[in-house]
């Protein structure tokens, strides 16, 4: 336990990190200019990016849950950068969305935003991540103070049931719900962990008060 | 019906002259157009283009029906044997490739039933026999907003029809595809309520546009295209055009199709390229051309009746496309 928790202290720790978060994108740009993403390659970049928005959610969720259940507080420092790479391939993700599907065409993207409303709820997915990522400094946690900015970065809530729930709806025309069912699965277990802590911390202190 | 293999060499194998030499004239085309994209990898896969040599050859001649060979650059066969929508292979469009492997083309035989005067079972030679092969070079649009440019090879459905004799009960054509477990891992899924079912008017089953395919690119169709037999609708979009069919059976009453069955209000029973008429939740006025100018290629304009206006609109006369979609 020992040895464990000084290697997730070790200072080679968050920068290897921040080259495993980089290697997904790095794999798309060199499959993008060699030419290994298929028939469709937009497509495959957009979709993949989406894929990636969504595991680097799943990673930021699973640290605390992590964190407490394996009894590894070292943990806490990776949070940070996996939110801010969850926010990273989700813009690159509506970046590529806006430029190849739709040639950066304002009128194109509202009309098809109108026909596909599941792109709306990516888009405002978006859009509650970007106070997230712009108080992720320390000399915003000062200014917000605490509390304040825990209750903002709860947003993490609503914004990964956005993203599984655009996921579903996009996947809905073709009935193919095999992969939105795994990332279903994984964001309940997290989720349901944090509910079920709180439940038991009620019950706890309602015990307490009588 | 069943007709005995007499030849040893199948007609079907020997490549007339006329043939090769056009067939060398677009290799040429193919060749010169490739030098001009700058990116190796694009270069490359210009390349494969040119000859799959993986299948048993299936020329066909140069077809003389009317809007049978558009002059649009040809979707490499890389390409359109890669990315391909065959649910019963799985549901990402790499997985038909990936999986196909297990389907056995042959033996093979398609039952044609139903409102007909001579119905039986034809085995995949005699079919293969049943009338001249044709090359053609169809547009394929995909009900996705994507789209490629295929040289099929096959002959008129109508060639069939004709030998059939339907009845005057006839109105409509349904088509049944394979749905055998041990060969295909998709139908295991509940995706769809298998067998796939397609179906037709008789006059557009009859239009001489309608082609019975068992080739593309000068070969057998691969696997995951539809092999041993399809059909090629080009003016519908693609999941009209059912794969690797069993069944042919003439009926009175509209059939209903397996993505009608699934999803009513999306997927109707014409299912004609139209422009003007979009998909409940997108957009049908473009298309992405496969393998056309990269990454950043603009997407194109959809034509009406997917450029077929002229062979087919006449089918659909006084008729709300709208309401009919």
């Amino acid at each position: 336990m020992q040895k464990k928790r000084s290697l997730w202290l070790h200072p080679a720790a968050k920068p290897l990190l921040f080259l495993i978060c980089c290697s997904p994108l790095a794999w798309l740009v060199w499959a993008a200019t060699m030419d290994q993403l298929g028939a469709n390659p937009a497509e495959a970049l957009i979709r993949s990016l989406g894929d990636w928005s969504l595991r680097a959610l799943c990673l930021t969720l699973a640290i605390t849950p992590l964190r407490t259940v394996a009894n590894l507080p070292a943990l806490a420092r990776f949070r940070r950068m996996l939110g801010l790479f969850a926010f990273f391939y989700v813009t690159l993700h509506l970046l590529a969305y806006g430029w190849l599907d739709m040639g950066l065409d304002l009128g194109d993207i509202a009309h098809d935003i109108a026909k596909r409303p599941f792109i709306l709820m990516g888009f405002t997915a978006w859009l509650l991540l970007l106070p997230l990522a712009a108080t992720s400094f320390n000399r915003a946690i000062k200014a917000l103070g605490a509390k304040r900015w825990q209750l903002l970065h709860k947003l993490v809530y609503p914004i990964s049931l956005l993203g599984l729930a655009h996921f579903i709806w996009m996947r809905a025309g073709k009935n193919n719900f095999a992969e939105p069912a795994i990332y279903g699965a994984v964001l309940a277990v997290l989720l349901g962990w944090r509910l079920l802590r709180r439940w038991r911390s009620r019950g706890v202190s309602s015990a307490r008060l009588t | 019906m069943k007709h005995p293999s007499l030849d040893l060499i199948p007609a079907s194998e020997i490549t007339p002259q006329a043939v090769f030499e056009a067939r060398r004239d677009w290799l040429r085309l193919m060749a010169s157009g490739a030098a001009g994209v700058a990116m190796a990898g694009w270069a490359g896969r210009e390349a494969l283009a040119q000859s799959p040599g993986k299948l048993a050859k299936l020329p066909g001649a140069r077809s003389t029906v009317p809007g049978a060979m558009t002059l649009d650059k040809l979707t490499t066969y890389q390409d359109a044997s890669t990315y391909n929508n065959f649910y019963e292979f799985g549901t990402d469009k790499a997985d038909p490739a990936r999986n196909a492997g297990t389907l056995r083309p042959r033996p093979w035989t398609v039952t044609v039933e139903g409102e007909v005067g001579k119905p039986g079972t034809f085995d995949l030679d005699s079919l293969l026999k049943l009338s001249p092969m044709e090359e053609r070079i169809y547009r394929l649009r995909c009900v996705e907003g994507w789209s490629m440019v295929i040289p099929w090879v096959g002959y008129s459905l109508a060639e069939l029809i004709k030998k059939v004799e339907p009845t005057s009960k006839a109105k409509f054509v349904e088509f049944t595809s394979l749905a055998d477990k041990t060969q295909m891992p998709g139908v295991r899924s509940g995706v769809l309520d298998w067998p796939y079912v397609e179906g037709l008017r008789i006059d557009e089953a009859m239009h001489p546009l309608t082609l019975l395919s068992f080739g593309m690119y000068g070969e057998v169709l691969p696997n995951q295209n539809g092999a041993p037999l399809r059909l090629v609708v080009p003016w519908k979009y693609g999941f009209k055009s059912a794969k690797s069919i069993v069944k042919i059976r003439f009926v009175e009453k509209q059939p209903l199709s397996s993505w009608t069955k699934a999803a009513q209000q999306e997927y109707g029973f014409y299912s004609n390229v139209n422009p003007q008429v979009d998909h409940p939740r997108w957009s049908q006025a473009t298309e992405r051309r496969i393998g056309e100018g990269g990454l950043f290629a603009k997407k194109r304009p959809t034509l009406m009746f997917n450029g077929y206006e002229a062979q087919v609109g006449q089918l659909y006369a006084g008729m709300d496309l709208k309401k009919n979609f």
